[in-house]
């Protein structure tokens, strides 16, 4: 009947690991904002265009 | 007709969904104003234009916004590193609030920034906070640039001098998540270990196997208690501490009990504790703690004056301009304040003319003319040209920020404390009396049985479902106040509404719109040219009522303007224009009849413009607030509910017709009243025993709003800026105040059930505690069936009560 032992060390084991993952993510985190990963996993990524990169873009025109 | 073909030909701008017409259009889309088209132009040019896709017009409307070397202060080092988090002097991380985000789009195209600039390294976006965190290369660009471009796309950033001293701490809701997290998980473990003993009724053949799964659970425990509930002992002992019985001292005391008897029949080993029931019951009270406290981060509930003034003044020094924090201005600076922008400091005009707007200060409807001379005070925000000004008192010593000196400001509100805590010590004290009584029992016939019995008492029937009852019923109400858009401080907030008999109302902003005004014309029907006439004339005057009849002219006509001969201005009177061969005056009564009389009075002139063209007199334009709909309907609800209404305004009196009429001739109104006389008044009321509540906007009301038992800020714009309050309501929801604080009645008799029908439980579990046949087992099944049912009925019947009184749930 040891195997009861085994198996309930095992469980704790597993839980424990859980435990930690949780612990992991709220410090990471992943609990802060609930609602824009909602929306950010909807945006299609477009390949992005072959763009002329030494062209300033127009922030230029923040300061007129 | 020119107005005819206008209806027909109106678009929507493709940037923002304001009307437009087809005079500015690029790709074949049409906008509003060249502010729009240009954000389009920077985004299709970066191929951003998914940004359209995602909603419809998302865009903000940048029409005016931008005046050049507006945030030259971001250049000033001192400022950028309070603004900075993080450098290293290649990457910087800056957190910026917007408050104007609003849809998905914005949050794609705020995540996209760097392929606007290339200095931009990466840009994530928070929608509950209204926040964007951006790591950007200082080599490539600058917070001046990063500033620069997000205003100009619409999203300019909320900067102020409160942000700059102290920066917002990172989410406190964090604790909660890491207590209930490890609570729940000692709560299943505990719970699944606890099995084996209850199935075999304590029998468990295996030798050691018991002991094994009872130290285990003890272990399991030891997180709870020292961590998970360490707030209920923290609060327990503040409390006793000022000789305060709160409702965590019977808690904590439930808990230790639970706690010690459990581990004195795990280590004499005649029994399995009440491991499980008590860490399930700080595993519960913990969410509904947290569910309670959930608040809305985006907003500001405890703004000052600072949040409202600008962060960089440009200070004109030897010929030269110069941005320097408006911290450091000093009396005597010669300052430069632009279209649109406040004064930071009180300072007397250098330049001509000014038109100050003060609705913020003062809550006055319209722009003041100041010539030059006279003194300005801070808060006032300047419309027309750039003008110049000499510092008299900088702002934290000028007359608006005065207000704040007011001990009001320094001692926290005394909000009353909830009536859960009272209860919950009759509750004590009945089970003490309890457990007294079966103790002397169970000491005659039994001795050996008082300590459990007077142990399991104790342990069954602490007021956990008190707490329960309370916590998850408000968390509720906020989230269904949310939804109605009346977004609470805090569940306190709930109580002090409930207990709440007068109302006293701002006016401007508060009942009315803030920046619009109804125009009304009275007299002989006016054809399209002379319309153009008028608003043509009305154009070139800075009088504020003028510049409102333009406004309005221009959306029943829009014509092109005019050309003006002869325009002449007679102070106190009106103006005088040539247009098109005809004499037209504006002004006055007996001026535009051409009256000379020198000694008319000047009476009521706030409210009537006369017209004439070539000396005769066709008509009146009546200009007057426009009231928010719903506002007679509400006024008569709430009388009907017994409620005082008072009127505060800091407007003068031409509106008391109107007034009367939308809320009931025995409303008391008092006119012209500063910041400090509202305050002033609203204790008078709370001096004859009232319990006050205040609606106001702007920084006139902070002082009375902080002084009321529960001051509302009024907002269009909830997102926008609010003055220090206990709750801010949208401005659309005015309708529905009445219906909200019915709302807000129903808290206390919901939770009064919910705790009946807890103590309903009790009695059950008493019943077997007092014989002395508490087993774990019954604890285990009568703690969480108690708890799940109670915040179940609470959620339900609170949904319920909104509904029943017409609001979303």
């Amino acid at each position: 009947m040891s195997v009861f032992f085994i198996l309930i060390s095992a469980s704790i084991l597993i839980a424990g690991g859980f435990l930690l993952a949780f612990l992991w993510s709220v410090k990471n985190g992943q609990f802060d904002d609930d609602y824009t990963p909602s929306v950010r996993m909807l945006f299609d990524d477009k390949p992005a265009r072959e763009k002329n990169t030494t062209s300033t873009p127009s922030i230029n025109q923040t300061n007129p | 007709m020119p107005t005819t073909t206008i209806a027909e030909t109106t678009e929507i701008c493709y940037h923002c969904g304001e009307n437009c017409d087809h005079s500015i259009k690029a790709e074949e889309k049409f906008f509003c104003c060249e502010g729009c088209r240009q954000v389009f132009l920077l985004l299709n040019e970066n191929d951003l234009c998914n940004y359209y896709d995602l909603d419809k017009n998302p865009g903000i409307r940048a029409k005016g916004r931008f005046v050049s070397g507006r945030f030259d202060y971001l250049d000033d080092p001192s400022i950028i590193r309070k603004l900075t988090r993080f450098t290293d002097g290649k990457q910087t991380h800056v957190v910026f609030s917007l408050p104007q985000m609003h849809c998905a789009s914005c949050i794609w195209l705020l995540e996209n920034l760097h392929k606007i600039h290339p200095g931009i390294i990466s840009s994530k976006a928070n929608f509950q906070r209204k926040e964007v965190f951006i790591i950007f290369d200082e080599a490539l660009t600058s917070l001046k640039k990063i500033v620069g471009l997000l205003a100009f796309t619409g999203y300019e950033p909320y900067i102020s001098l409160q942000d700059e001293e102290a920066k917002k701490p990172v989410s406190y809701n964090r604790k909660y998540i890491y207590r209930i997290g490890v609570a729940g998980f000692c709560f299943g473990n505990i719970m699944m270990l606890s099995f084996p003993e209850y199935f075999s009724s304590g029998n468990i053949e295996q030798k050691g196997l018991k002991e094994v799964f009872s130290y285990l659970n003890l272990t399991l425990s030891l997180p709870v208690i020292f961590f998970s509930a360490s707030e209920f002992f923290v609060s327990a002992w503040k409390g006793l501490r000022q000789k305060w019985l709160n409702i965590d001292a019977p808690i904590a005391l439930a808990i230790l009990v639970a706690f010690g008897r459990s581990v004195y029949e795990i280590i004499s080993g005649t029994g399995p504790g009440y491991l499980d029931s008590m860490s399930g019951i700080v595993f519960f009270m913990l969410i509904g703690r947290w569910f309670q406290n959930k608040t809305y981060d985006s907003f500001s509930f405890d703004r000052d004056y600072k949040s409202y003034f600008p962060l960089g003044v440009t200070v004109i020094k030897e010929g030269t301009e110069k941005n320097i924090p408006v911290s450091s201005l000093i009396k005597g600076d010669r300052i430069l304040v632009r279209n649109e922008e406040m004064i930071p400091a009180d300072a007397v005009l250098m330049s001509p003319e000014g038109n100050i707007d003060y609705s913020f200060v003062s809550g006055e409807n319209t722009p003041v003319l100041k010539r030059k001379g006279e003194l300005i005070y801070a808060g006032g925000k300047q419309s027309g040209g750039a003008i110049e000004l000499d510092v008299v008192t900088p702002a934290s010593g000028s007359y608006i920020t005065q207000l704040w000196n007011n001990e009001i400001f320094h001692n926290r509100k005394n909000q009353d404390k909830s009536f859960i805590h009272p209860w919950s010590r009759y509750f004590t004290y009945a089970l003490f009396t309890i457990a007294l009584l079966a103790g002397t029992y169970w000491y005659n016939t039994d001795p050996s049985r008082v300590w459990p019995v007077i142990t399991s008492v104790l342990i069954v029937a602490c007021p956990c479902s008190l707490l329960l009852s309370a916590t998850f019923t408000y968390g509720n109400m906020l989230r269904i106040f949310g939804k109605n858009k009346m977004y609470l401080k805090n569940a306190g907030v709930i109580e002090t509404l409930g207990k709440i008999d007068t109302l006293v109302f701002d006016k401007t902003g508060t009942i009315t719109h803030n920046q619009s005004a109804i125009v009304r014309y009275e007299g002989e029907a006016l054809n399209a040219t002379e319309l153009n006439i008028i608003k043509t004339v009305s154009r070139q005057s800075s009088h504020p009522l003028s510049k409102i009849i333009s406004s309005d002219l221009q959306k029943r006509n829009s014509d092109r303007f005019l050309q003006v001969n002869g325009f002449r201005e007679f102070a106190g009177m009106g103006v005088e224009a040539s247009v098109a061969d005809i004499t037209v005056r504006l002004g006055s009564s007996p001026f535009a009849r051409f009256i000379t009389e020198k000694d008319f009075t000047t009476e009521d002139t706030g409210t009537h413009i006369y017209v004439s063209l070539n000396g005769e007199l066709k008509g009146n334009f009546t200009v007057s607030n426009d009231y928010r709909p719903g506002l007679r309907q509400v006024a008569e609800e709430l009388e009907k509910d017994g409620y005082n209404l008072h009127l505060l305004s800091g407007d003068n009196n031409h509106e008391r017709k109107n007034l009367e009429e939308l809320l009931g001739t025995e409303v008391p109104m008092l006119f012209r009243q500063s910041p400090q006389q509202k305050l002033d008044y609203i204790k008078s009321l709370q001096d004859q025993g009232k319990k006050v509540l205040m609606l106001g906007d702007g920084l006139n009301d902070a002082g009375a709003l902080q002084q009321s038992d529960a001051g509302i800020a009024v907002s269009d714009d909830t997102n926008l800026f609010s003055p220090a309050s206990d709750a801010i309501l949208h401005g659309s929801k005015i309708g529905q105040f009445g219906r909200l604080l019915r709302f807000a009645r129903s808290g206390k008799p919901i939770v009064t059930l919910s705790f009946i029908l807890s103590i309903l439980y009790n009695i059950v579990g008493l019943g077997f505690a007092t014989q002395g046949l508490l087993s774990p087992l019954v604890a285990a099944i009568l703690m969480p069936a108690s708890s799940i049912s109670i915040v179940i009925f609470v959620t339900l019947a609170s949904s319920f009560s909104a509904r029943m009184k017409g609001l979303e749930a």
